[in-house]
């Protein structure tokens, strides 16, 4: 409170603007003192986890932070840089593993990643023997997720143009709110459903095209999304436009409204081939694997990439040139998505000015 | 309470682009002061550099002074929580918190600071809303939402959570741009009762406005779509509106342009 | 403003959601043969979407049924997995127990955090810094489960130890965090690594609600002298509340249905352990994917009997989560 006299020369009285305040450099010096803490204090104590050297660290900074603040600076900056240090360190705290992962999967993954790995077949070779690649892993994901690729895609084009196109209605809203929930159906469980029909009540075997009806289940949903959003962004104006030059319905639809917003509807479709290209559950149950070369997806046991990691894992009780491999193919598999993933946003950053006119 | 204003040489930035340029200008204690202007003239802009709000914008950016009873706003060692609190605002369109009531609306302000007891909040929130002349329509209703008044009172309702932490200044952005005729006869009225407690800064669109409640008026004005605006002249406004010494102001209190 | 005589309307305003255009012209144009098959195709891909989801529920249901009339323990109470013995005898308490507690391990790390990102990229990072920062997490999302799995089961793993060591120290007189010393492979691992996953999901969907925060409340608590956090808890978090929630729930229907790397990092037994850190429990997705290959004609039955479990239980979590976010648009556009 001011009990300043109102003069009309500047007053000497202490001002009510500033407020003591820590110096800029103080938050970085605090972060390198608790890291620097949290290493003596986990060396010290002989931890052998970094995940408690870094949580000591993270505690201690905001310890410090709170107190040097709540006494310099009052309580509300207090509590004020407290947020702002939680807030870097969830950040932090988040971008360990994540970073981690990233590199472990380069670092060990490359170590068998080669040509010979790309080109050859597991064949006859037990799982703990050193050498085997991913060719028929590769094929089988190809094969698995372009079949999927076919069945979903239409489909969920067609159900996408419904909605923003025609639908109204009881009919429509059902439709919304079931893609939406279907987009929450775990992987598992759309394994189990082919599981259940194709093989248990159809009686037929194990196979490429079992899996990919799986995964054109977990396509559909996220097809139909994102190509909605892309056709609610065509201005009401082209279709009014080609209305009123006596163009029908669905040929205004086809030849003005999809190559308007064809950039962000295959940006989607990629999107979501990314997704189901590295699903492992349903591809367990109904592709079954194969550790050799089989190109027909209609019949037999094929094999696929997440398979491939999964089962180097899992059925090679520790053998380091499984792990290798199950590492090498999990870097195959994620620079494949990472790609998919790149491709479809440079094409939706290629496309975007023109849908935006 | 109240305390003035001495801007110099004041410039600030969008990015890369100027918004306005070199103003310079005194604000008296104790009197309403009206900015007036085309739109996009940046007199809203030059509002938000008197209590640090323009920095809030992203690229937002000031160079030259506000001087506060002659210390310096931007100074390094200012903080501009304690600016903003020191100056209050009123924004265009009503923002009461959505997810508070009225009282605590009223009351957010002080909250903020902690030290307060419960019995002087109470006190503080009736006086205020006394102040803004809207206890009597809300005084049985103080634990209702905000946003279920209406726009008048709604303003009203933002004047009072302004004025509760007893700011040394007031601005104004448009305050009645978005409020119906009774509405802003209303604020209008208050206005004039603040003026005796704080100094009082108004952007308006409605010259009829600013000759109304104004002591003083700056004409704004921007030579092109594209170049910052500049303060063209500060007057009383009684010479403002009557025998304004600069053409362009003649022009456009004429309506000749704008 | 001049007007000019100009013979052109203005454009209408953009709608963000186009309406279909009127019905009288829906309906003439479905009269012309080309139309109406076009417009069967449509509707027919809509329906067949939701017959699809009908077949779900209904082949799932029937499949479980046969082995259910069989099931010689509780499907509910009873604590052991004898799906392949004839008559059967298994129930889902131990993944039901798995399921539970991994998903709340998992929520209870991963949304204060996600919540922090989100809050990070929208009002806390550099300008410059929170678009790409935006970019990464969306990518990590695409990280396939096998991968985290892998890395859960070969890196993870093996560096938890230090860390349950020393909660077994100092909170093991709780019983929750007692341990006996085997390898990290325990519901708490399950929750951490699950924590991760959802990490990216929380957070975008966080972050999305917290960018539509309204300016002009943050606005007004700046004016008032609020800091920045108080600014962040006056108008940013009782507008995203909603938003929070739901994005918490989406982020739970990931974590329950997760198969492979609950599969890579647990060590089942089937059994309900009260510490976390022991070797204990399992989950619905990841129990399937375990005794798959083993399992008789019966045991797949019983294991889809399990999944159909999973798939409801999943169906109501983000059936809730969208109605919270349905609502909260109908609320913030009346609002606009």
């Amino acid at each position: 409170m001011s009990h300043a006299l109102n003069t009309q020369t500047p007053p000497p009285a202490p001002s009510t603007l500033r407020g003591a305040r820590l110096p800029k450099w103080a938050p970085y010096v605090i972060a390198a003192g608790s890291v620097a803490a949290g290493c003596g204090i986990g060396l010290a104590g002989g931890l052998d986890s970094r995940i408690q050297w870094g949580l000591i660290a993270s505690i201690l900074f905001l310890l410090v932070t709170y107190l040097l603040a709540a006494k310099v600076e009052g309580g509300r900056q207090a509590k004020d840089r407290m947020a702002t240090s939680v807030v870097w360190v969830a950040f932090l705290l988040a971008v360990i593993p994540l970073v981690s992962l990233i590199w472990e999967t380069v670092a060990r993954g490359i170590k068998v990643l080669d040509g010979y790995f790309l080109t050859h077949s597991m064949g006859v070779l037990a799982d703990t023997d050193v050498g085997g690649g991913i060719y028929h892993a590769l094929i089988g994901t190809l094969e698995q997720v372009g079949l999927a690729t076919l069945m979903a895609v239409p489909v969920g084009l067609l159900t996408a143009i419904y909605l923003v196109e025609y639908g109204r209605g009881k009919l429509a809203k059902a439709v919304t709110f079931f893609v939406d929930v279907m987009t929450g159906i775990p992987s598992i469980v759309a394994g189990l459903f082919i599981l259940s029909f194709w093989i248990l009540i159809l009686g037929q075997g194990y196979s490429g095209f079992a899996g990919a009806m799986a995964l054109a289940i977990l396509m559909m949903p996220v097809v139909v999304r994102s190509t909605e959003e892309m056709l609610k962004l065509v201005p009401n104006e082209l279709r009014e436009a080609s209305l009123a030059l006596g163009v029908p319905k669905w040929r205004t639809i086809l030849k003005v409204v999809l190559p308007t917003s064809l950039g962000g509807i295959t940006t989607g479709v990629m999107l979501a081939v990314a997704r189901i290209a590295g699903e492992t559950a349903p591809v367990l149950l109904l592709v079954w694997g194969n550790p050799l070369i089989n190109t027909n997806p209609f019949d037999g046991p094929q094999a696929s990439l997440p398979l491939y990691i999964y089962q180097q894992y899992a059925n090679s009780a520790g053998s380091p040139a499984a792990y290798d491999r199950a590492w090498a193919a999990a870097l195959t598999l994620i620079i494949l998505i990472m790609l998919l993933n790149l491709v479809a946003r440079g094409i939706a950053r290629w496309k975007a000015p023109k849908t935006g006119r | 309470m109240a305390k003035r204003i001495d801007v110099g040489g004041l410039t600030a930035y969008y990015g890369s682009h100027k918004a306005i340029e070199d103003i310079s200008m005194t604000v008296e204690p104790r009197s309403v002061t009206a900015f007036i202007g085309p739109s996009g003239c940046g007199k809203s802009t030059f509002l938000r550099t008197l209590n640090r709000m323009h920095e809030v914008t992203p690229g937002g950016r000031v160079e030259g002074k506000v001087l506060l009873d002659g210390e310096d706003l931007y100074a390094s060692a200012v903080d501009p929580v304690n600016v903003r609190r020191t100056i209050g605002m009123v924004f265009q369109r009503p923002n009461p918190f959505p997810t508070m009531s009225i009282f605590d609306n009223v009351a957010a302000g002080l909250k903020l600071n902690g030290n307060y007891k419960k019995s002087e909040l109470a006190d503080v929130v009736e006086k205020s809303l006394r102040g803004a002349n809207l206890w009597n329509e809300v005084k049985d209703r103080l634990n209702k939402p905000g946003s279920g008044l209406s726009g008048g009172q709604q303003q009203r309702l933002c004047i009072a959570r302004a004025i509760a932490v007893e700011p040394q200044v007031l601005l104004m952005d448009e305050p009645c741009s978005a409020l119906d005729p009774i509405s802003t006869l209303a604020i209008e009225d208050l206005i004039g009762e603040l003026k005796e407690r704080f100094t009082i800064v108004i952007v308006t669109h409605n010259m009829q406005q600013a000759a109304r409640v104004s002591d003083r008026t700056a004409f704004f004005n921007l030579a092109a779509v594209g170049q910052p605006g500049r303060l063209i002249e500060i007057d009383d406004t009684e010479r403002i509106f009557s025998n304004p010494s600069v053409q362009a102001t003649e022009d456009y209190i004429s309506g000749r342009f704008g | 403003m001049d007007i000019s005589p100009s013979t052109t309307a203005p454009p209408p305003p953009q709608d963000a959601q186009p309406k279909p255009i009127s019905h009288k012209a829906a309906a003439r144009g479905a009269t012309r043969p080309g139309d109406r098959v076009f417009l069967g195709l449509s509707r027919g891909s809509g329906i067949l979407l939701l017959l699809i989801m009908a077949a779900i529920a209904a082949f799932l249901t029937y499949r479980a049924s046969i082995v259910l009339s069989k099931n010689e323990g509780n499907f509910l109470t009873t604590f052991e997995w004898d799906a392949n013995a004839i008559p059967p005898y298994f129930g889902i308490a131990v993944l039901a127990f798995g399921t539970i507690v991994s998903s709340i391990i998992a929520m209870v790390i991963a949304v204060p955090i996600a919540v922090g990102i989100a809050l990070f990229i929208t009002h806390y990072a550099p300008r410059k810094l929170s678009g790409p920062i935006a970019y990464v997490v969306d990518l990590l999302a695409a990280v396939p489960s096998i991968v985290y799995g892998l890395w859960g089961a070969l890196f993870l793993v093996p560096h938890l130890t230090g860390l349950f060591s020393w909660l077994d120290q100092f909170f093991g007189w709780t019983g929750v965090f007692e341990w006996q010393g085997g390898a990290p492979r325990s519901l708490l691992t399950v929750g951490i690594l699950l924590a991760i996953m959802i990490l990216p999901i929380i957070t975008n969907v966080s972050r999305e609600v917290f960018r539509q925060a309204p300016q002009m409340h943050q606005e007004a608590a700046l004016a008032l002298g609020a800091t920045r956090w108080e600014v962040i808890r006056m108008s940013v978090l009782p507008f995203g509340r909603s938003g929070i929630i739901s994005a918490s729930m989406l982020g739970l229907g990931r974590a329950l249905g997760e198969t492979m790397a609950v599969a890579t990092v647990l060590s089942p037994s089937f059994l309900i352990n009260a510490s976390i850190l022991d070797p204990g429990g399992g989950t619905f997705a990841q129990n399937i994917a375990s005794k798959f290959s083993e399992a008789t004609e019966q045991g797949r039955d019983a294991l889809i009997a399990s999944g159909l479990v999973l798939f409801v239980i999943t169906l109501l979590v983000n059936g809730a989560a969208r109605a919270i976010i349905a609502r909260r648009k109908e609320y913030s556009g009346a609002n606009a």
